[in-house]
């Protein structure tokens, strides 16, 4: 009896240990603290005078989601930027010196895409960094970048209202693909307008400056829902949709949300010829994990495809399926991340150095001739002229030209030439 | 009226699916008390299953494959299942909170062991050709794979509902859950008839997962964005009660639909969530209690 009363009572003993070890452990979290800090604020020097450079080799970062609901997208353009690293080490190198990528993985996770981006910059001293797909992981590096005076080399379409000056913008800015979609849907006739997004930035932001060109240009929205990334419950969206009884559908959905919605709603009889639906992020590599039949007939916009009728694509078609096999396809995002890789060689070359203000000044006109035509550096905003193009999924997976415009497009990040795009 | 017609047949899918995820939950957290945090993954095994079998019999099989894939990966879920159950789980039964971090660090486990087998990113199952397309009636559609989910479902419950009252195994398992002691007192090889109730609770995630491919793409972290509806729709429901859960899944469906209607999917969530936390505190115990005469 006495015995096991004793064992009932807290023995002075056994509280000591509890508080060793509670002390331990917060001991523990605040080292692990001061440690995280040490990170980020060292890093927060500057990018050394010619980073990447060690000997004969420099060294790049690529970092994008290789896991995660983004992952669909975006592990095919670290694919091309890798294609497009072997290629320029095969004729030699940049200045004289092997290109050496380091990759590493953004998980679909914008904290984790700016800490990435700092582990690259101030652990492995990258010459520049090819990276990035969601507005939101952009936003996130943007900070990380600007305050070590580091590149970053971005290669997706994007809404606009931004020009970093450590930023380059491979892929398309509203001029070039928002407002060509909006004004191709206006020619076809569809006046009334369903907008459906991811909710996070670029929908948001994208979806005002289509409402401001739809109330200058006689267009009504019957609609807007955003859904959280990574969502797969198209029942009541499609339901919605229905009840709008929209001429077409605006879409600007990422990620995994695209591959559920297009299957609901064909699930759910709603085909092309009722509703288009126009996507500005669903490009050949989308509509592989979509499943072609389920998206066929379904417009996009974007300024390059795999189909697109240009000198330099077949080759570079050739060579991507070489590398990473037959049943692979070619899309924008992934021409800009090749694109880029080669813009950043040329203008190291052409500068003579890794060093960021020089590369910087060094791109201003640049120009390069890439699968979709020759592209320019706007010196302005760090921008592409690109040649808008709209075109139709077909049942093979491929997406057809429909429309072309006739030359490339300067890019206007801040939609300055549009009297409309006032106030936003 | 084709609004509201269409809506509650949106409600009723949701519903489904969560009453799918949450069935076999119900029984491994309602009747053994056991808090299995890895029982996302079971379902996440269920749909890799169906992707196995789909790419093992090919793209012409993809109806059978898919057909298959239902046994399989309830046989795949329950082995799973019988395997934590007799490494780990025996050894904690009494101590949720011990299972919970234990159950938890297993799904990591296996979310990981998902990730080196299969690759990080997401892959597609390809639905067959039978389930596309939707029925049209009155001008209000429901998409096949919606009615596929519902009738697997309404199948799963009358089958569990039978188990449990009809056979002698399931007047065991109520037995145990009633009266632990008591049952055990009476002859019932308690330990046996919990392994047998693992099994099949974790069977019915893999037939879940199964399912939850007609939805959309899965990945390695499939289990985690369904656990936590799992796990609502068991305590709203009363643990251990099948007619709760029905229940709750039917009523956390219809609401969510609705709700989403009205607003966002994000808001909907959120005022999910808080309706939820209201209702649990005017009934802690669930939509239905299990009235036992036990003191424990």
């Amino acid at each position: 009896m006495n015995r096991s009363l004793r064992a009932t009572r807290p023995g002075v003993a056994s509280l000591r240990a509890l508080s060793m070890a509670v002390a331990a452990l917060v001991l523990a979290l605040a080292l692990a603290g001061c440690g995280a800090q040490v990170q980020e604020g060292g890093g927060g020097g500057q990018a050394s005078a010619t980073p990447g450079v060690s000997g004969d080799t420099i060294k790049v970062g690529i970092l994008h989601s290789l896991s995660g609901t983004m992952a669909i997208s975006e592990v095919s353009v670290r694919d091309a930027e890798m294609l497009a690293i072997d290629e320029i080490n095969r004729s030699g190198g940049v200045l004289g010196k092997k290109v050496v990528p380091v990759v590493e993985d953004g998980a679909s996770d914008w904290p984790t895409f700016a800490e990435k981006a700092q582990k690259l910059i101030s652990s492995d001293d990258v010459a520049a960094v090819f990276g990035g797909w969601t507005s939101a992981s952009r936003k996130a590096m943007l900070p990380v970048f600007e305050r070590n005076k580091s590149l970053l080399y971005y290669p997706v379409q994007y809404e606009g209202l931004e020009a970093s000056p450590y930023i380059f913008y491979s892929g398309a800015t509203t001029n070039q693909q928002i407002i060509p979609g909006l004004e191709y849907l206006k020619k076809q006739g569809k006046n009334r307008v369903f907008l459906l997004g991811s909710d996070y930035v670029f929908p948001r932001t994208a979806n005002k400056e289509i409402k401001a060109w739809a109330k200058a240009n006689g267009m009504q929205i019957v609609g807007e829902e955003y859904t959280p990334l990574g969502h797969t419950e198209y029942s009541t969206t499609i339901n919605k949709l229905k009840a709008a009884k929209p001429d077409a559908v605006f879409n600007t959905l990422n990620g995994d949300s695209n591959v559920a919605f297009f299957k609901q709603l064909k699930a759910a009889d709603v085909t092309a010829q009722d509703v288009p639906v126009l996507s500005v992020s669903v490009a050949e590599e989308e509509v592989r994990g979509i499943g072609a039949n389920q998206i066929a007939g379904h417009p996009v916009a974007w300024n390059y495809y795999q189909t697109t009728d240009e000198p330099r694509n077949a080759d570079f078609v050739k060579a991507y399926k070489a590398k990473y096999g037959e049943d692979r396809v070619t899309d924008d995002p992934i021409e800009a991340g090749y694109v880029q890789v080669h813009l950043w060689a040329r203008a190291v070359n052409r500068a003579g150095t890794t060093n960021v203000e020089k590369v910087r000044q060094a791109s201003k006109g640049l120009s390069f001739e890439a699968p979709e035509g020759k592209v320019t550096v706007d010196g302005e905003n760090q921008h592409l002229f690109k040649t808008p193009r709209i075109g139709v999924v077909e049942p093979n997976g491929l997406i057809k030209e429909v429309f072309t415009a006739e030359e490339p497009l300067k890019p206007d990040p801040y939609l300055k030439g549009y009297p409309w795009a006032k106030g936003l | 009226m084709d609004i509201l017609v269409s809506q509650v047949l949106a409600g009723l899918s949701v519903a489904s699916v969560l009453l799918l995820i949450a069935l076999g939950l119900t029984f491994t957290f309602g009747q053994m008390n056991v808090i299995n945090m890895a029982h996302g993954e079971f379902i996440m095994a269920g749909a890799y299953t169906t992707y196995v079998l789909q790419g093992l019999l090919g793209a012409s099989l993809v109806g059978l494959s898919f057909l298959v894939a239902l046994p399989v990966a309830f046989a795949v879920g329950g082995i799973l299942g019988l395997v934590l159950e007799r490494t780990l789980i025996r050894r904690l039964y009494g101590r949720p909170l011990d299972t919970l971090l234990v159950t938890w660090g297993v799904g990591l486990m296996l979310q990981q062991l998902a990730r080196d087998l299969f690759g990080a990113a997401n892959v597609q199952v390809k639905t067959p050709s039978w389930l596309d397309g939707g029925l049209t009636v009155a001008g209000v559609t429901m998409p096949w794979n919606r009615l596929f989910i519902l009738v697997l479902v309404t199948v799963a419950v009358i089958a569990i509902w039978a188990f449990v009252n009809k056979l002698p195994h399931g007047r065991q398992m109520r037995a145990v859950m009633q009266n632990r002691k008591l049952a055990s007192a009476s002859g019932i090889a308690t330990d046996r008839v919990d392994r047998r109730t693992f099994l099949i609770g974790s069977g019915l995630g893999g037939v879940a997962g199964v399912a939850i491919t007609l939805l959309g793409s899965i990945g390695p972290t499939l289990g985690t964005s369904y656990i936590i509806d799992a796990f609502l729709v068991v305590v709203v429901g009363g643990l251990g009660q099948l007619r709760g859960a029905v229940l709750a899944a039917i009523a956390l469906g219809l609401l969510n639909a609705f709700v989403e209607y009205a607003s966002q999917a994000s808001v909907a969530k959120a005022l999910l969530l808080v309706a939820i936390v209201a209702f649990l505190q005017l009934r802690p115990q669930g939509i239905f209690v299990r009235r036992t005469r036990a003191v424990a």
